[in-house]
């Protein structure tokens, strides 16, 4: 026998977590392309259009810092969410339901955790990488390079594994993939516009204010203008409630996919 | 030790009670036919075996460990090969077949792909994507991944079911080699001629219990006898024909267009019409008496 028997296995195994992982490793190898040529080419189109567009005519600066990389600073937000809660959404309920594909990782040693916990782990990887593109693209339109910056991959895991955890389990939820639409319009859309990626969130009515200090995405947004113009004493609250909704989200997703997978 | 040992489980979803008290032995190194018409509960039992579903009620072991509990270290020692194609159709055969090893914990993952290559017959196309192969390589392949790790114990789930006739034959001489090999296997299907071919034994299920298991040649002598004599005509003739059979206490059962007298050889005077046509007695007569199906 060529496996590792006798050994009682464990939870969370790392070579369970990277077996899974491997295997999105090998289909991201077919399709990267496409995925990396969308992603740099987004932002570099948005600031073009908002930046060029807007700031010529209706707003100059926003605080004190020049339109252009006010957008381009918040478009790390929306590049991590639609490269998490998107594929996490798509991507598991097409694993799932047309694919099989869970069936079969599931028959081997493997459980709903890890599965779970490696599909967010290489979705949480990959956002964050991607993340980074429009922060590059913004400094190519002037933005100083800054240290702080440096941590801005990291902001971007801690968001992008809450919204893949979210991604999967909503998955798990609908019954048809149509029902994505309601996902669409009810959550993802409005948290990315009330995030403060395009205008400040200080501008509107105290009631949201309060709803968009619960948006995971704004805090990202802040956390990002802090890499690149200077952290606060609060950005260290910001990185622990993304943290916290990491977590939320990762023990929501196990469970909704084990109800769905497990009979 | 049995390599599964299950006792009275049980599984219900709501009304349904797919499996209903289930008993099987499947002693090592044998090969089980699981034969029983849809929704006799064959694939729910494959899913108690690897935890996937979760019994009511009941005892169940798989290669010594008990199920639920330690179903994750039962399905590192054994094998799965499912009844849908589930492989990664844009990736080569070689990482479909290394991303398993991975998952089955294999040390060597380059010799263990090597190895289902060949066993496989896939060695020349380890680099094409599987949607680049024909269906019968690409059953293969489904079949090798679920042996990467070199089991002792196999579950195949339908194997060949919706195939044309020349891939079923190919797939059916590579599980015969591996229970020569004395792999363990539990196969479910619901063909006949697959059980026939394949199994040592048979357990026949029925609404979620076995309720007949013995070597195919026994089940056919205690079940059906030695002859079955099948006769065609209109539906009026055949009801005639039927009455007088079953007044002489013999079984009969609807075979497509016509009926099938099942142990004719025991058929008194005018018991069977001089136009029948008399043949062996086959598992298919034990299956459609025993389950009330037709056989396919």
């Amino acid at each position: 026998m060529s496996t590792q028997t006798g050994r009682r296995l464990r939870r969370l195994e790392p070579a369970a977590i990277g077996g899974v992982m491997s295997r999105e490793l090998a289909n991201f190898r077919t399709y990267w392309r496409g995925t990396t040529f969308s992603s740099v080419l987004e932002p570099i189109v948005y600031l073009l259009a908002f930046g060029l567009g807007l700031s010529a005519t209706l707003v100059d600066e926003v605080n004190g810092v020049p339109y252009v990389q006010f957008v381009g600073t918040g478009m790390v937000a929306t590049a991590v969410i639609f490269s998490s809660a998107l594929p996490a959404m798509f991507g598991t309920f097409v694993k799932h339901r047309f694919q099989n594909t869970y069936d079969a990782i599931l028959a081997a040693p493997v459980d709903v955790e890890e599965l779970v916990s490696a599909e967010m782990l290489w979705i949480g990887l990959r956002a964050s990488v991607y993340g980074c593109v429009p922060l590059l693209v913004t400094i190519g339109f002037g933005l100083d390079p800054a240290w702080g910056m440096l941590l801005v991959p990291i902001f971007c895991l801690f968001t992008a594994l809450g919204f893949a955890g979210f991604g999967i389990a909503m998955a798990a939820i609908v019954a048809k993939i149509d029902q994505f639409n309601y996902v669409t319009a009810l959550f993802v859309t409005p948290l990315f516009l009330v995030s403060g990626a395009f205008f400040p969130i200080d501008e509107l009515p105290e009631g949201f204010q309060i709803l968009a200090q619960l948006n995971p995405l704004h805090q990202l947004v802040e956390l990002v203008r802090g890499g690149a113009f200077g952290y606060e004493a609060v950005d260290l609250l910001r990185v622990a409630g993304l943290i916290g909704f990491a977590f939320l989200m990762w023990r929501i997703a196990v469970n909704r996919l084990s109800a769905r997978l497990i009979d | 030790m049995a390599a599964i040992e299950l006792r009275g489980a049980v599984k219900r979803f709501g009304p349904i009670t797919a499996v209903d008290g289930l008993d099987i032995e499947v002693p090592e190194g044998i090969c089980l036919g699981l034969l029983g018409p849809n929704g006799a509960g064959k694939s729910t039992t494959m899913r108690l075996l690897t935890g996937q579903a979760i019994a009511d009620s009941g005892e169940l072991r798989v290669l010594g460990h008990d199920l639920p509990g330690d179903a994750k270290a039962a399905r590192a020692e054994m094998g799965v090969v499912p009844q849908l194609d589930n492989l990664d159709v844009d990736v080569t055969v070689e990482d479909n077949l290394a991303v398993y090893a991975r998952l089955y914990r294999v040390r060597d993952v380059g010799a263990a792909v090597d190895r289902a290559l060949d066993l496989a017959r896939l060695r020349g196309r380890r680099r094409d994507a599987v949607d680049k192969l024909s269906g019968g390589m690409r059953r293969r392949l489904l079949l090798a991944r679920g042996l990467i790790h070199d089991p002792k114990l196999i579950l195949l789930d339908e194997p060949t079911v919706g195939l044309d006739p020349q891939i079923r034959t190919e797939l059916w001489t590579l599980i015969d080699d591996l229970r020569s090999h004395g792999t363990t296997i539990l196969m479910s299907t619901h063909y006949i001629e697959e059980a026939e071919r394949l199994a040592d034994e048979v357990a026949v299920m029925d609404k979620g219990k076995i309720i007949a298991r013995a070597t195919p040649a026994e089940l056919i002598a205690a079940h059906a006898g030695t002859h079955t004599a099948e006769i065609y005509g209109p539906p009026e003739r055949l009801t005639e024909v039927r009455a007088i059979a079953e007044e002489q206490g013999l079984p009969v059962r609807p075979a497509g267009p016509a009926i099938a007298i099942v142990g004719s050889e025991r058929a008194g005077n005018g018991g069977i019409p001089e136009d029948a046509v008399i043949r062996a007695a086959s598992l298919e007569d034990v299956f459609v008496l025993l389950t009330g199906a037709e056989a396919e």
